[in-house]
């Protein structure tokens, strides 16, 4: 793509990130209040019902420090993530070093957190991952800088999708969950072992083809549900 | 210009997932810069990640864990983040992020080293030793010799074009190859072609001469 066209492209983007981020703002101030009370009542009554709530609740953090709110994403997340970092035979003191320094993270960087690109849970998972590979596995990952002036933005109209980031990921949990077992497997393999597809192969015992296309199908029998509602 | 060849689904997993080494991550996160389409399926990746960790059975936190955190002061909000420095619009650079950190500077800033017949590279340094990740400048209509590979090949096209029997590819576009894929890309007229490649073993060029010079050349 030409280089004029790019910088044409990203004034224009960045006038919209601005409009986004305002109309976050003002829409976290006037919810994050009301929103922890529910949230942490939430909590009480039962787990399921606090993943309504994630994104009030990491709101709360980002906007007023909210420490309680705080609390409940530890409380929730906590002993999931240190279940998705003991993949692979990390031993429970690692993996709890590790729980610690992912949870100070979404801490810390909660006020990066951007509902219109993902869900509170995934944002979360995200920053697991991340400490997964930068304490755990001792390795770097090269991310892209969502302000860097080169970066070819989204379309107008997904940066506006505030509410389908939380409504996607629901859907997603249901496909995923009405998978067939062996592309669950290849899925499971990927995310909780820290396992390339060209070791599920080996590890599984089957041709680098058929990891490949088993992943293929998965995510498009669960991407494709997503365009079809939307 | 449309991005018509993007990296595998297992590709995109491998980098969703964390599993995915420091040499090909520069790739896909550079492809990722300059395609919307490919971030959007990363994202929805991410998703069912969360989806598989939430349905995990939680393991019980060793009673002390939760003290310590709130012990720790509470970090300043701002300063964390890596933010480009600011660029006017004029100046957009041609290598997005996370590459320009990898060369410490845009295009004009790479230190070049010339590989024979008019070919120049950069490589990068990383703390991975399995993969070797190069910059490559291939002058405008240059055929590069008939190669095959070991291993695989990732090759992402920043600027100019280059064109060989799978198809045609411009900036954005990333070429995926293993093993079996013999080609001679050839750099379209015009421009040079600049292209960011991961190697995970060499080359094997079929032309006795290219085979020659190879080691010379350093590929």
């Amino acid at each position: 793509m030409p280089i004029r066209q790019a910088s044409s492209r990203n004034s224009q983007s960045a006038v919209l990130y601005a409009a986004v981020g305002e109309s976050r703002g003002s829409r976290f101030v006037e919810r994050t209040g009301k929103a922890v009370v529910k949230s942490l009542s939430a909590i009480s009554k039962g787990e399921n019902s606090i993943t309504d709530n994630m994104e009030d609740l990491l709101a709360a953090v980002a906007s007023t420090q909210d420490r309680d709110a705080f609390h409940s994403l530890f409380d929730y997340f906590a002993p999931r993530v240190k279940s998705f970092l003991l993949g692979k035979g990390t031993s429970p003191e690692l993996a709890e070093e590790a729980v610690q320094e992912a949870m100070l993270n979404v801490w810390r960087k909660a006020h990066q957190f951007d509902p219109s690109k993902a869900s509170a849970s995934t944002w979360i998972f995200a920053i697991a991952r991340n400490t997964r590979i930068d304490l755990i596995r001792k390795t770097i990952r090269p991310e892209l800088d969502p302000n860097d002036p080169a970066l070819v933005p989204d379309a107008p109209e997904s940066a506006f999708e505030t509410v389908l980031a939380s409504k996607n990921a629901e859907r997603i949990r249901a496909r995923v969950a009405a998978l067939p077992e062996e592309q669950k497997e290849v899925l499971h393999l990927a995310f909780f072992e820290d396992t390339p597809h060209s070791e599920i192969a080996r590890k599984l015992n089957i041709p680098l083809g058929t990891v490949k296309s088993r992943i293929r199908l998965a995510v498009q029998r669960i991407r494709s549900e997503i365009g079809e509602v939307e | 210009m449309n991005i018509d060849h993007h990296p595998s689904e297992a590709l995109l997993l491998d980098y969703a997932s964390g599993a995915l080494g420091e040499g090909s991550s520069v790739v896909i996160a550079t492809h990722l810069a300059l395609c919307p389409t490919c971030r959007q399926v990363v994202r929805d990746m991410e998703s069912i990640g969360t989806a598989l960790m939430e349905d995990l059975k939680p393991a019980p936190l060793s009673g002390n864990i939760k003290p310590d955190i709130f012990n720790v002061p509470f970090a300043a909000q701002d300063g964390e983040e890596t933010v480009s420095a600011p660029t006017e619009a004029s100046l957009t650079p041609v290598l997005p992020e996370p590459l320009r950190r990898y060369i410490g500077g845009d295009l004009d800033q790479v230190p070049w080293r010339r590989l024979g017949l008019g070919a120049y590279q950069c490589l990068l340094s990383t703390d991975e030793d399995e993969t070797i990740v190069r910059l490559l400048r291939i002058p405008a209509g240059k055929l590069v010799p008939s190669h095959s590979h070991d291993g695989m090949e990732l090759t992402l096209v920043l600027n100019g074009a280059f064109s060989d029997s799978t198809g045609h590819y411009v900036r954005g576009d990333l070429q995926e190859a293993d093993g079996l894929l013999e080609h001679q890309p050839q750099a379209a007229a015009g421009e040079d072609c600049i292209c960011l490649a991961v190697t995970d073993a060499p080359l094997r060029f079929s032309s006795l001469a290219a085979r020659m010079v190879q080691p010379f050349i350093g590929i």
